[in-house]
């Protein structure tokens, strides 16, 4: 079947397409080239007028997984207020803070989003996350596995292991846990928090293995960059939420030594200490760090004012403000030697000062940093707000006079902190579809989507221009997912089920003997079914595993 | 797991108690029985080498084609306008079909063991809880506190596999662990004697008290002084002896198995130990660990969980799902009659047999159960981890293990059947 969508306006930033009017063909799920003049054009899209984009892509969303469900489970009063009807084409489901998973697979896709993915996918707890993945409809997903705090890496480091055995365990719990990316969390610290330490900074000792979080970052970003996986290393920084943290992620930018860092959730992670209240923005220096610093790149964590929940791998952290958890309610655990979870519901609100400030040094981060290819839109769903609440997001960066109003109501002191109100910028739709398509497609290694060019995946969205932009993204007048046409008029009109994108990068298997070892000694569970296969993904008629291409092994780097 | 030869497996996942060990050797003899010969248990012995029956579907008791009984399935619900899904003894791709059929005819869920596990449920909700998982209950344990129950009752391999292990990653004498039974009167603790002969401690009360003995540890452990000298028969120096052993363990592990708490409210003793556990974290580390789980029951949470938002037990008859733990029981809307057509659930225990109903009633589960069971529709379906595949978790609830086939059977698989139902609706 050949489809012709037909005069729209094409933002395709991985072109340098900006607003140009064209047509776009597309056929058995994919773009291709204008067809030959007698080729019979099965149906057309008359979209003169229309803004076309590429899908969206959430590159930093919690969708799928134990913490996840967890948040589901324990929150039944936010799930009650936001319940979503059985349909002909959509199952019933409920929304919100943590969204059942096929509400959460229909309101991306609603939003023109195409993809998303899990951030914290914790290697022991991967078959659950690709489980709720798989039952997430329509949208493409993958994950980023979690290690760093394991004690199988932390034994090697100790053991000052060669950085090639490092990285064929990366490789291997890339495979094992089918993951796309590598991240770590609050590198070391849930290990520590295990030896009852509370806090670790960058150069702090874990008491058991005596290595520091600058050790982990260093080594797993050069595993990560050595492996050829396109995703650089994600990292949730020590110290979240910590006045005075800005010092340790200006300290983390250089703790790779040039290796490729992701700083996610950075908003987070951007707290001075000046003012009366000893808290202040440092958005400012992140900023300037992040235009100077051409291997950084970092998604905001934006917050927005309401009830949410948190729900992090970040046990340390998210135990020490359990006390601020509201309702007064959270899950922490220590996880199979592997990893840990924290899940705290949160309500931020506009007129408390900590929490305005937050909404400002996210928003003054967006606005400052000056590269939208190393800037990505989150709000690291669910932690700073759901993720339906970026057309909102978007309006704020797209326009300074709603931004201005909105700050206005701000509590007073937190304006008087902060600079947003005296910045200019606005970003132009071009902006918006590098940080949510182009720019996002390139960071996770996505390298048949994120763009319109011939051989793309067919995932595309198709808005109305409306000066209230997010009027505009709330409801895109077509989605397609592969080519066929799941959105109209910002509601589900067909489900399909996506793809889980994963890379496969090659490793020495010799490591396995040493693993099962350690599996049979310390572990519960058996080494083998450690792994998550790809039928196992693919159960039930689910979308497939992807293989996106890794870049080859570099032996030595520079 | 690894098929070794035609009639040998290793590293099988056994899915008849929440631990799910996936360490157990089984071997198939030329007429499909089954055999434990390693690190089998008595529950894992039931489970392996039960011998199933020829077994037929059947309607109003005469045997029928899969077919025809998935047809007359499909009739009954689609005359139904309440129906009531119970028993649900599945795992994650078994609950996955019933689910979606649930969605699309408006059934009210209900596992087995709801009427436990929602005891915890109802904790996680109200207040939240700080928890541990078995791999680190294994490797790092120095004060293991049990809390009115044998554990051993529910996961017999519980103490082999996570207490008395040999070996540690963290430099300590296993053999050195406390362990310390709290309530309950009579319990086989001679699983939490050490490898080295050191006796655990016991201080027995009646179950029924375990609410004033939880309550009175927790107070003692916040600082507060107790006038009573005794608490349920227990003496007030020994609780305090046990707090104070709770602060100075450097990796306490405070564990509990619902079902056996069995009385009115025990999620506020529940909550008691949680709280407890969250108190002492305040300057060392402890953690709570439930245990337990049967017939799937907290894979069914967890797939309901992620599929609709809420755990057991819940209903689909407005189009939206909707949870009530307390109102949504079985034997509830069954007396009152406000259901009307059940279709009843077990694929792993044949002795979990549907309560009465005067309704059309539909019955899928284990081919041993025909001949006890009296349904208009009822359809013998494998079972997971023997006939075919499926997907568990763990009571710890982080892990899921897979599991496998372990011989070639004529049945179909649950999910099968549900999506054949749903097809024909």
């Amino acid at each position: 079947m050949l489809t012709k969508l037909s005069g729209g306006k094409v933002y395709d930033p991985a072109h340098q397409i900006d607003g140009k009017v064209m047509d776009i063909y597309v056929r058995d799920g994919r773009i291709v080239e204008r067809p030959r003049d007698e080729e019979k054009i099965d149906q057309t899209f008359n979209l003169a007028g229309k803004v076309v984009m590429a899908g969206a892509i959430d590159m930093h969303t919690h969708i799928g997984g134990g913490k996840v469900n967890i948040a589901r489970m324990m929150l039944p009063e936010d799930h009650r207020a936001d319940p979503t009807q059985h349909s002909a084409a959509c199952r019933s489901g409920c929304g919100h803070a943590a969204p059942s998973t096929f509400t959460t697979g229909y309101r991306y896709a609603e939003m023109g989003y195409t993809a998303a993915f899990e951030p914290a996918l914790s290697p022991v707890n991967a078959r659950q996350s690709h489980l709720e993945m798989g039952d997430t409809p329509i949208i493409d997903k993958g994950g980023y596995a979690m290690i760093g705090s394991d004690d199988y890496f932390l034994r090697m480091l100790a053991a000052k292991k060669d950085q090639n055995a490092i990285n064929d365990y990366v490789a291997w719990i890339m495979h094992a846990s089918q993951a796309i990316g590598i991240k770590v969390v609050n590198p070391g610290g849930i290990n520590a928090f295990k030896f009852n330490q509370r806090a670790l900074d960058l150069d702090e000792h874990n008491v058991h293995y005596q290595v520091t979080p600058r050790e982990v970052l260093k080594a797993l970003s050069r595993a990560v960059h050595e492996l050829g996986v396109p995703h650089p290393l994600h990292v949730h920084g020590n110290n979240l939420g910590v006045p005075g943290n800005v010092d340790t992620t200006l300290k983390t930018m250089g703790a790779s030594e040039g290796y490729p860092l992701h700083l996610t959730h950075i908003q987070f992670h951007s707290y001075g200490t000046e003012g009366d209240r000893k808290f202040s923005s440092g958005a400012a220096q992140i900023a300037e760090a992040l235009n100077k610093h051409k291997n950084i790149s970092a998604d905001v964590g934006q917050i927005l004012f309401n009830q949410t929940v948190t729900a992090s791998g970040d046990n340390m952290r998210q135990f020490a403000n359990s006390g601020l958890a509201s309702p007064h309610k959270s899950v922490i655990m220590d996880i199979e030697c592997d990893s840990g979870c924290g899940v705290v519901p949160f309500k931020y609100k506009d007129q408390n000062f900590v929490n305005a400030l937050q909404w400002a040094i996210g928003l003054e981060i967006f606005l400052l940093t000056d590269d939208p290819w190393r800037i990505f839109l989150t709000t690291d769903h669910p932690n700073g707000a759901p993720f339906t609440s970026y057309p909102h997001l978007i309006r704020l960066l797209m326009d300074k006079s709603f931004r201005n109003d909105m700050f206005t109501k701000l509590n007073l002191d937190a304006q008087a902190m902060s600079t947003l109100n005296s910045i200019d910028r606005e970003y132009s739709l071009y902006d918006i579809a590098i940080m949510t398509r182009a720019g996002a497609a390139k960071l996770v290694g996505l390298h048949d989507r994120g763009h319109l060019g011939v051989g793309a995946g067919a995932d595309i969205t198709v808005y109305t221009d409306d000066p209230d932009r997010e009027k505009m993204f709330a409801k895109p007048d077509y989605v397609f997912k592969d080519g066929e046409l799941v959105v109209k008029d910002g509601q589900v009109i067909k489900v399909t089920w996506g793809h889980t994108h994963t890379v496969k990068p090659d490793f020495d298997r010799g490591i396995e003997k040493d693993l099962k070892q350690y599996f049979d000694q310390y572990h519960t569970m058996n080494m083998e079914n450690f792994k998550v296969s790809s039928d196992e993904i693919a159960e039930g008629g689910r979308g497939g595993v992807v293989v996106q291409a890794c870049e080859g092994r570099r032996e030595k780097s520079e | 797991m690894k098929h070794l030869n035609a009639s040998t497996f290793e590293a099988v996942t056994c899915p008849a108690c929440g631990l799910l060990c996936d360490d157990l050797k089984i071997e198939r003899n030329a007429t499909d029985q089954l055999k434990v010969t390693a690190n089998g248990c008595a529950k894992s012995i039931a489970f392996f080498e039960r011998t199933p029956k020829e077994s037929k579907p059947t309607i109003a008791g005469a045997p029928a084609e899969l077919k025809a009984a998935i047809a007359k399935a499909a009739e009954i619900l689609r005359g139904s306008n309440q129906p009531l899904f119970a028993g649900l003894g599945t795992e994650v791709q078994g609950m996955r079909s019933v689910m979606s059929l649930a969605d699309k005819v408006g059934a009210t869920l209900d596992h087995m063991n709801a009427y436990s596990s929602f005891r915890n449920t109802l904790v996680v909700q109200n207040s939240g809880w700080q928890v541990t998982t078995l791999t680190e209950v294994r490797n790092r344990v120095d004060l293991l506190v049990v809390i009115g129950t044998d554990i051993v009752s529910h996961n017999p391999r519980f103490f082999e596999r996570n207490i008395w292990n040999k070996e540690s990653m963290f430099g300590q004498d296993t053999a050195s662990r406390e362990v310390v039974y709290l309530g309950g009167q009579n319990l086989d603790t001679s699983h939490g004697v050490s490898p080295n002969g050191s006796q655990p401690t016991v201080l027995p009360c009646d179950l029924e008290k375990i609410p004033e003995v939880t309550a009175a540890l927790r107070a003692l452990i916040l600082g507060k002084s107790l006038h009573a000298i005794e608490v349920a028969g227990i003496k007030t120096t020994d609780l305090q002896a046990l707090a104070d052993k709770l602060k100075a363990a450097k990796y306490s592990v405070v564990t509990w198995v619902s079902s056996d708490l069995n009385f009115d409210h025990a999620e506020l003793s529940i909550q008691n130990i949680t709280e407890l556990v969250i108190a002492l974290n305040a300057k060392t580390r402890s953690s709570g660990l439930p245990l337990g789980g049967s017939e799937g029951d907290y894979s069914v949470n967890q797939t309901s969980t992620w599929t609709s938002g809420y755990p057991m037990r819940s209903r689909f008859s407005r189009g939206i799902p909707e949870y009530d733990p307390h109102h949504y029981r079985a034997e509830t809307l069954l007396e009152n009659n406000e259901a009307d057509a059940m279709l009843w659930v077990s694929t792993f225990n044949p002795e979990k047999l549907p309560p009465k109903a005067n309704m059309p009633s539909i019955v899928i589960g284990h081919p041993n159960m025909q001949a006890q069971v009296n349904a208009d529709v009822f359809i013998p379906v494998g079972t997971a981890g023997i006939d075919h595949t499926g997907t568990m978790f763990r009571i710890d609830s982080s892990v899921s293990l897979p599991l496998g086939k372990l011989k070639n059977s004529d049945l179909p698989s649950l999910n099968t059947v549900i999506a054949a139902i749903e097809a024909a609706l």
